[in-house]
């Protein structure tokens, strides 16, 4: 390609690439090519600004607070309260990316580190700066380690602080922040008690910030582009654009940008399938929560409209469930998962979790599981464990027995309304387990 | 005061139970559950005995 040539494509991709507010902002548009090289990257973001001033850090922290961004990881702590609580003072601090992705219906941080590894390692640039750390880490699954690995080296010399790059560890529980922690310390992806939080004492007892990787590449968009840019997609109350993994009862699964606050039809149509061929969503992921399909066209992906149904957008998981599935059925498949996902650790998670799945599949199976059985163990694993593992599967069946509580009734009675009993909710080993 | 079990370290022998019901109660599997809230200062010298015989040393006392 001549230069000129070359110059003319630049143009026309950058205004394809959407930064003139239309969406993708982050992943690379449809009909384009994936380039995940530093110099795509620079070209449709421009280089990375530098805050020699004080000025241009306070104005950086100023566009933080109004943008408020939430982390991308499924609990959705705020971006800035989680900055500011680390220490301004004493051992110098740790930034990690995390991009473990212990969720099996989760491919949004792989696809984001494939196509824009480099925007993730701008906001570990940022991130260092603002919270002066010394030492950076991204920690990736292994399918996405040359590519990212190969970003890394790329901007080895301009990056003030050298960001390490390190396989993450396989299992739901390994992308839990502490358990990253512990995962690069000695080796083993295990959570543990907090307090002291990680903030305060985290990596070899440094002070360590550990960030979603898809809300670090959301800091370096407000960074290069400023607030007033970045809030012209979403919400009022929920700026910016998100990832979202489309699986389960959809004719296209994937990954999509889409604007905080897209209305879950509007998911479902990018899905190839109607609401009216769906008995429930399942939305954030397996510690989050269904959604009946009544519920759905009065919703969005934002957090104000989910939490009217007790549902979050989690890390961006709308897995969809089709009319002629049995919804128990799926339920106790994923409780079972989660059961076996435990660390090990905490005994109410171990033995908990176990007797739940074990009873939510009598139930799913022949009917003869005890409802009230369930929810009164449901209550007794709730926020006993060191890390939410034992939470988030306790709020996930607890939805179960709401949004299929007509189902839970006829299973009762001895008849299940699923004509389907192929497994549809994506977990590890799917494709060899007979499907 | 309240008492805080840490769930990595107990192995549920149940002796907080037998020290201390009013405040510990066992799930099904026999892991105690420690009410939650402020402890009743009546049983501040319960609760410290109860500390001292956890033979995993999981439970503490904080204020």
């Amino acid at each position: 390609m001549s230069r000129s040539a070359e110059a003319s494509a630049g143009v026309k991709s950058d205004r394809a690439l959407g930064l003139d507010g239309r969406l993708p902002r982050i992943l690379t548009p449809a009909g384009v090519p994936v380039d995940p090289s530093l110099h795509s990257h620079l070209r449709r973001h421009g280089p990375l600004p530098t805050y020699a001033r004080p000025t241009d850090v306070d104005r950086l922290w100023e566009d933080l607070a109004r943008v408020g961004i939430l982390g991308r990881g499924g609990a959705g702590f705020p971006l800035l309260r989680k900055l500011r609580s680390v220490p301004p003072r004493g051992r110098s601090p740790v930034v990690v990316a995390n991009g473990t992705e212990g969720e099996p219906a989760s491919d949004k941080d792989k696809v984001l580190l494939l196509q824009a590894p480099h925007l993730v390692l701008d906001g570990i640039s940022v991130a260092v700066d603002l919270v002066g750390a010394t030492h950076a880490v991204v920690v990736v699954p292994d399918e996405v380690l040359t590519v990212v690995g190969g970003a890394a080296r790329e901007r080895r010399r301009s990056d003030r602080v050298r960001v390490e790059v390190v396989a993450a560890a396989r299992g739901f529980v390994a992308g839990e922040a502490s358990a990253v922690v512990n995962w690069l310390q000695r080796g083993a992806p295990l959570p543990r008690m907090t307090p002291p939080r990680l903030v305060e004492s985290g990596l070899r007892k440094r002070p360590t910030l550990v960030q979603n990787v898809e809300t670090l590449a959301h800091l370096a968009l407000v960074a290069r582009h400023g607030a007033g840019w970045y809030a012209a997609v979403g919400t009022p109350e929920e700026p910016g654009s998100m990832l979202v993994t489309l699986s389960g009862d959809v004719v296209r699964s994937g990954v999509h940008e889409v604007a905080v606050g897209t209305p879950l039809d509007d998911l479902l149509e990018m899905g190839g399938v109607s609401a009216e061929r769906l008995g429930a969503l399942l939305v954030g992921g397996y510690s989050a929560a269904w959604v009946g399909a009544r519920d759905v066209p009065t919703l969005d992906m934002s957090r104000a409209s989910l939490r009217r149904v007790g549902a979050s957008p989690g890390a961006g998981i709308v897995a969809a469930l089709g009319r002629d599935r049995c919804g128990l059925v799926e339920t106790a498949r994923v409780l079972r998962y989660l059961a076996g996902q435990s660390a090990g650790q905490c005994g109410p998670c171990v033995f908990g979790l176990d007797a739940i799945a074990n009873e939510f599949s009598e139930l799913a199976r022949n009917g003869r599981g005890d409802p009230a059985l369930i929810r009164r163990w449901i209550g007794q694993v709730d926020g006993r464990g060191a890390c939410a593992h034992p939470d988030g599967a306790a709020r996930f069946a607890r939805s179960a027995l709401e949004v299929f509580g007509a189902e839970v009734e006829s299973h009762l009675d001895g008849w299940c309304s699923g004509t389907s009993d192929t497994p549809v909710l994506p977990l590890p080993g799917l494709e060899e387990d007979g499907r | 005061m309240r008492l805080v079990v840490d769930p990595v370290l107990c192995d549920g022998r149940g002796v907080c139970a037998e020290v201390l019901p009013e405040v510990i109660t066992l799930d099904d599997w026999g892991f105690p559950i420690a009410e939650r809230g402020e402890l009743d200062p009546r049983l501040e010298g319960a609760a410290e005995e109860a500390v001292r015989l956890c033979p995993r040393l999981a439970l503490r006392l904080v204020p």
